[in-house]
C-alpha cells in the first residue's frame, strides 16, 4: 500500500494522539452524526432494504467463489469493445503498467477521478517520480493533495479539516483562489475554477472504478462533482485501475447495488452522476481505454474463507460513520487509506500482518457490532476482526520465543477456569485483596498493564463472598 | 504481462480451493426478493409526481407542460438563462426547438472542443429514460442527446423528456437501458458534501439542471 | 422444566448481587432453578482476544455441566451471545466431532430478559423501586442477541421507577472487554460520552444487562463522584418494598463505599 502511510504508530499510541486533537474530534463528531442520520433516512425508505442488503452480499458470494471464471470473461468482454485489459500483481506492477501508458502518450499531466485503489497503491507518488503530475479532482482529495495531508475517510477524506483551514489552504496554494472566504460555495467555487482549464486541456484521465460487469465488459464510476463525468469523457485516454474484486457477474446486479451504494454513502436517493462505460464508442469520449487490474493481496485474502467476505466491500463508508471508535479517532489513526472498521479487516488482510499497525487493528475495536448492521453487503465485520485477532495471536505466539505476557495471563485464566475447585481458590484468594481494598473503599489506581484501567476508572473490588459461596451457603 | 495474468489466475485458482469441483456460479443461490417496481406499477401520473418531487429534493427545477406548449417552454427558459448560444443535439425534435431564435441554435458538428463547448451557455436535450424514486435522469447518447461532453462542459443544461419515460424504479430503467453504449445517471445538478458535510449545489458539472415533462 | 443459572464467571467473582438477584426474582416467580457448581467461564475472554484454542476446554466444559437442564439463563447479554453464536466456532476450530455435537445438542441460553418475557411470560415481575432510572442498551444484548425492548418493557412495570430516556442510548460505551485495557484511551473517550448522557438524563441509576458494561461505565461514574450508581436489570427486578437495593451503598456498588482512605488509595503511585 501507499507508502505515504509508512511510520505510523499502532493503532492504539496514533488513537490517543488523535483523541487529544480538539477541532478532529469536534469535526468528527458532528460529519459523522450527519451522515448517520441521512443515511438512517432514506434507508428507511425503501420497505425492502434487507432483501437488498441479502441480494448484495449473495451475489458478491457468487462472484468471488467463482472470480477467476468472471475475471476471464471481464477480460474478454472489454477487450471486444474496443479496450485493453493490464493485470498487475501487485502495486509496483500497477504503477509501472499505468506509468508506461501515459508515457506512451507523450503527456506529462493526467486529471484523476477519486479512487480508493489508485491511494491504495500510492500511484500519484509512482506518477510523479516519472516527472508525470497527477491532479486530483475531487474536491476533498484536491484538499488532501494541495495540504499534502492523508486521507481519513473513504467517502469524504478532508473530513478533518474545517472550512477555515481549507480557506487559508486554498489561499495559499491556489493561484486562482484569490481571497477566497470561508463558505463552502465560495471554496467549490474556487475549486471549480482551479480545475476547469485543467480538464479542458486533459488529454489521459485515470480512474478506478466501482463496479465491472462481467457480462457486458462494463465499468461503472459513481460520484458527485462532475469531476468524474470530466475525467471520463474529456480525454483522449482513460486508464481505469481496478481491483479484481470489484466484479459483478451481470448488468441486472447493478440494480442492487446502484440502489444499495448511493443510499449508504452519501445518504442519498442517487448520488448525482453516475457513469457506465463499455471500452470505447465512436465519437463519444476517449479513443483508447486501458483497465488495469490489480491483485495487491486480494487473492491472499480470498484465500481465507471467513476474511474473505471483506472483498464485499463497496466502499461506501457507512461503517465508519457508524463506529464509535472512528468517530473518536478519526481515520488517520488506522495507518491506511482504508479506515474504520473496514479497513481494520481489509488492511491487515491486504498488507498482511507483518507489521505492528497491521497488528493492532484487529484489535481496534469494541465489537459492539453497529458495523455490521448498517453494512450494505453484510460483511460481518465483527466475525472478521475476532478471526484475525486470533492469526495475530498465533502468529505472534509463533515468532517468540518466549510467551507474551498476555498470552501466559490468558493462560493462567484458562487454567484456573477449567475447573471449578481452582476458580473458587482464585475467588478466595481475590476476595483477601478485595477485603483489603474493601475496607478502604474503592480501588483506585493499580500498577502494570491495569493501570490503562484505572488511570480514568475505579475498579470494583472482587466481592467478599462470591456467588458460588453464597449458593452454597444458602440453597445447599 | 501474460505472466501476471496467469499468475493472478493460478493464485485465485488456490485460493478458492475450498470451493468444490463441481460448483457453478448459478450454484450460488441469490435471492432476489426486493422489489422490482413491476409486481406494482404505479400510473403514469403518480409516477411523474414522485419523479418530479424527487429530483426537486436534489435542486433541480422540474415542471411538466403539455405537448403544445413544449417549444415555447423551451425557448421561454433559455431566454430567461439569457443563454445567447444554446447547444441542440442532432435529432433534437423539431417541434421543441422550433421557437428558438435561429442564431442562438448551435450544432455539435465538427465536433466542437471543450473550449468550444465551454463557450455555449446552455445545452438542450432529450433523455433515455428517468426513474422516479430517485429522481434520476438517464442519458445514452440517443437521438436529441448528444454524446457526453455536451451535457457536461455546459453550464446550464435543460432536458426534456416525455411522461412515459419515466419509470418507478431504478430495475426497470436498467431493464430497458443498454450497457454496452455510454450511460450517464444525473440526478439533479452536480454537488459536493466535501466541506463539513455541508450540501454545495454546483461543482463541475452544469451547476443548473432543469427538466421539463412533456405530457 | 430444569432451568440451570449461568450466573458468569464475572458475576460470580466481582458482583455476585446480581446473581442473589436472579435468584430472588425467579424464585418469587414461582421458578426453581439450579446453580450447577461446575461452571466456570464461557470462554469470551478469549475468544475476542483471539487466544481461540484456550476456550477449548471451557466450552467443552460448558457443554458437560449444562447438558442435563432444559434451560439455563444468564444475566449477561454477552456472555448469552458468546454462547449462542460463537461455541460453534470454538468447537469448529477444535476439530472435534464430539464438541461439535456437543454444542449442536446443548439447551437453549436465554439472556435474562428474554427468560422473563419469552419464557415465563411476564413482563410485570412485582418490583418496586422509587428512583429516576435510565437503560444503557449494551451492544451485545441488542445487536447480537436482539433482545429488543424487553429490558425495558420489564423495567416499564416495576413499581415507582421513574425511567428516562438516555441520550445517544445505542452508542457504545467503550467496555469492549480487553478493548478497554489494549485501547484504554479511546475507550474512555467513550466512556465518558456515555457519562455525558448519563448525566443529560439527571438519573440517579444507570441500569443495563451487562456488569461487565456497567463496571467501566460505572468506573467513570466513581472516579467523577457523579453521585450515579450502577444496577444490574436484575437487581432492579428483584427490588421490593423492604429490600436492600432501596439504599444507596446496598446490592454491592462497591464503588460507592467512599471513604476517606478512599480518597488516599486514589492517590497512590501508579
Amino acid at each position: 500500500m501507499s507508502s505515504a502511510f509508512l511510520g505510523m504508530p499502532p493503532f492504539p499510541q496514533a488513537a490517543r494522539r488523535a483523541l487529544a486533537d480538539t477541532q478532529l474530534r469536534r469535526n468528527l463528531a458532528g460529519a459523522t452524526r450527519t451522515i448517520r442520520d441521512k443515511r438512517a433516512e432514506v434507508v428507511r425508505e425503501l420497505p425492502d432494504w434487507e432483501e437488498l442488503r441479502e441480494a448484495g452480499r449473495a451475489l458478491k458470494e457468487r462472484t468471488l467463489r467463482h472470480l477467476d471464471h468472471y475475471l476471464l470473461q471481464l477480460e474478454e468482454r472489454v477487450t471486444a469493445a474496443g479496450g485493453q485489459v493490464h493485470w498487475a500483481r501487485d502495486a509496483a506492477e500497477a504503477n509501472r503498467i499505468v506509468t508506461r501508458l501515459v508515457q506512451e502518450t507523450g503527456e506529462h499531466e493526467v486529471v484523476k477521478v477519486k479512487s480508493m485503489t489508485t491511494q491504495e497503491i500510492g500511484l500519484n507518488e509512482a506518477l510523479g517520480s516519472a516527472g508525470i503530475t497527477a491532479y486530483e479532482t475531487d474536491l476533498a482529495e484536491l484538499i488532501v493533495q494541495l495540504g499534502e495531508d492523508l486521507p481519513s475517510h473513504i467517502l469524504v477524506p478532508a473530513i478533518h479539516r474545517n472550512r477555515a483551514e481549507i480557506r487559508d489552504l486554498f489561499r495559499r496554494e491556489m493561484a486562482e483562489a484569490g481571497e477566497v472566504g470561508d463558505e463552502p460555495a465560495e471554496l467549490a467555487e474556487a475549486a471549480r475554477r482551479h480545475l476547469r482549464r485543467k480538464f479542458l486541456r486533459a488529454k489521459v484521465g485515470i480512474s478506478g472504478a466501482n463496479f465491472l460487469v462481467a457480462e457486458t465488459g462494463t465499468a461503472v464510476v459513481v460520484e458527485s462533482e462532475g469531476n468524474g463525468r470530466m475525467c471520463l469523457t474529456l480525454p483522449e485516454t482513460l486508464i481505469s485501475v481496478v481491483g479484481i474484486e470489484k466484479v459483478v457477474p451481470t448488468w441486472q446486479d447493478l440494480e442492487v447495488y446502484l440502489q444499495l451504494l448511493p443510499r449508504s454513502s452519501t445518504g442519498e436517493r442517487m448520488n448525482p452522476y453516475t457513469s457506465t462505460w463499455t471500452g470505447i464508442e465512436d465519437g463519444d469520449g476517449p479513443r483508447s481505454f486501458h483497465l488495469v487490474l490489480l491483485d495487491a493481496g486480494r487473492s491472499d485474502t480470498l484465500a481465507d474463507p471467513i476474511g474473505r467476505q471483506a472483498l464485499n466491500c463497496i466502499r461506501c463508508s457507512a461503517c465508519l460513520n457508524v463506529c464509535p471508535v472512528y468517530e473518536r479517532t478519526g481515520g488517520h489513526a488506522y495507518g491506511s487509506v482504508y479506515p474504520g472498521p473496514i479497513g481494520a479487516v481489509l488492511s491487515p488482510q491486504l498488507r498482511g500482518t507483518g507489521g505492528a499497525v497491521d497488528r493492532s487493528l484487529p484489535f481496534a475495536s469494541t465489537l459492539c457490532g453497529a458495523c455490521y448492521e448498517v453494512c450494505p453487503v453484510k460483511i460481518d465485520i465483527p466475525e472478521v476482526l475476532v478471526h484475525l485477532r486470533a492469526r495475530v495471536v498465533e502468529e505472534t505466539g509463533e515468532r517468540r520465543r518466549t510467551p507474551s505476557p498476555e498470552a501466559l495471563a490468558m493462560r493462567a485464566a484458562r487454567w484456573v477456569f477449567s475447573s471449578p475447585a481452582r476458580l473458587a481458590a482464585a475467588q478466595r484468594v481475590a476476595a483477601l485483596g478485595g477485603r483489603a481494598v474493601g475496607s478502604r473503599g474503592r480501588v483506585g489506581r493499580l500498577p502494570g498493564p491495569l493501570a490503562g484501567w484505572t488511570d480514568a476508572r475505579d475498579a470494583p473490588a472482587p466481592a467478599r463472598e462470591s456467588f458460588r459461596q453464597w449458593w452454597k451457603r444458602t440453597h445447599r | 504481462m501474460n505472466a501476471a495474468r496467469d499468475e493472478i489466475l493460478a493464485r485465485v485458482r488456490a485460493a478458492l480451493a475450498d470451493v468444490p469441483e463441481p460448483e457453478r456460479p448459478a450454484d450460488v443461490p441469490v435471492a432476489r426478493q426486493y422489489a422490482t417496481g413491476a409486481d406494482a406499477p404505479a400510473g403514469v401520473q403518480e409516477t411523474v409526481s414522485l419523479f418530479v418531487e424527487r429530483l426537486a429534493d436534489y435542486g433541480a427545477s422540474v415542471r411538466t407542460v403539455s405537448p403544445a406548449q413544449t417549444g415555447t417552454e423551451v425557448a421561454k427558459t433559455l431566454a430567461s438563462w439569457g443563454a445567447e448560444q444554446v447547444l441542440v443535439p442532432r435529432r433534437f425534435p423539431a417541434p421543441w426547438s422550433a421557437h428558438l431564435p435561429a442564431a442562438a441554435v448551435l450544432g455539435d458538428e465538427g465536433p466542437l472542443s471543450a473550449d468550444d463547448l465551454d463557450a455555449v451557455d446552455a445545452v438542450v436535450t432529450t433523455a433515455a429514460a428517468a426513474i422516479a424514486v430517485t429522481g434520476t435522469l438517464v442519458l445514452d447518447g440517443g437521438p436529441g442527446q448528444g454524446r457526453r461532453a455536451a451535457t457536461l462542459v455546459p453550464d446550464r443544461h435543460l432536458c426534456v423528456l416525455r411522461a412515459e419515460q419515466v419509470v418507478a424504479s431504478v430495475p426497470e430503467a436498467l431493464s430497458r437501458l443498454d450497457p454496452l453504449g455510454p450511460l450517464t445517471f444525473v440526478s439533479g445538478p452536480s454537488a459536493t458534501s466535501d466541506i463539513e458535510l455541508e450540501r454545495v449545489a454546483g461543482v463541475h458539472g452544469p451547476r443548473t439542471l432543469e427538466v421539463l415533462v412533456v405530457r | 422444566m430444569r432451568t440451570a443459572l449461568f450466573i458468569t464467571c464475572f458475576n460470580d467473582t466481582m458482583r455476585p448481587a446480581t446473581g442473589r438477584a436472579v435468584v430472588t426474582l425467579l424464585e418469587r416467580l414461582g421458578c426453581t432453578v439450579d446453580f450447577p457448581l461446575g461452571q466456570t467461564c464461557c470462554g469470551q475472554m478469549h475468544f475476542n482476544t483471539g487466544y481461540q484454542r484456550d476456550c477449548v476446554p471451557l466450552v467443552r466444559r460448558f457443554g458437560e455441566v449444562f447438558a442435563d437442564y432444559d434451560a439455563v439463563v444468564a444475566p449477561s447479554g454477552s456472555c448469552a451471545a458468546m454462547i449462542r453464536h460463537h461455541h460453534k466456532r470454538v468447537a469448529e476450530v477444535a476439530g472435534d466431532r464430539e464438541l461439535q455435537q456437543a454444542v449442536r445438542t446443548a439447551p437453549p441460553v436465554y439472556e435474562l430478559s428474554e427468560f422473563l418475557v419469552d419464557v415465563l411470560e411476564v413482563t410485570d415481575v412485582g418490583a418496586y423501586f422509587p428512583h429516576r432510572v435510565t437503560y444503557h442498551p449494551t451492544c451485545h444484548s441488542s445487536r447480537m442477541l436482539g433482545v429488543g425492548d424487553r429490558p425495558l418493557a420489564l423495567l416499564r412495570a416495576v413499581r415507582g421507577i421513574d425511567l428516562v430516556e438516555l441520550p445517544d442510548a445505542a452508542q457504545c460505551c467503550g467496555f469492549g472487554g480487553t478493548f478497554a485495557l489494549k485501547n484504554s484511551d479511546t475507550s474512555v473517550a467513550m466512556g465518558a460520552d456515555k457519562v455525558r448522557g448519563v448525566l443529560e438524563s439527571r438519573a440517579e441509576v444507570l441500569c443495563a444487562g451487562d456488569n461487565s458494561c456497567l463496571m467501566h461505565v460505572g468506573g467513570l461514574l466513581s472516579r467523577l463522584r457523579t453521585g450515579v450508581r450502577t444496577m444490574h436489570l436484575a437487581e432492579i427486578l428483584a427490588a421490593g418494598e423492604h429490600s436492600a437495593a432501596q439504599r444507596v451503598g446496598a446490592g454491592d456498588p462497591q464503588y460507592a463505599r467512599v471513604t476517606d482512605a478512599a480518597a488516599t488509595a486514589g492517590r497512590s503511585p501508579r
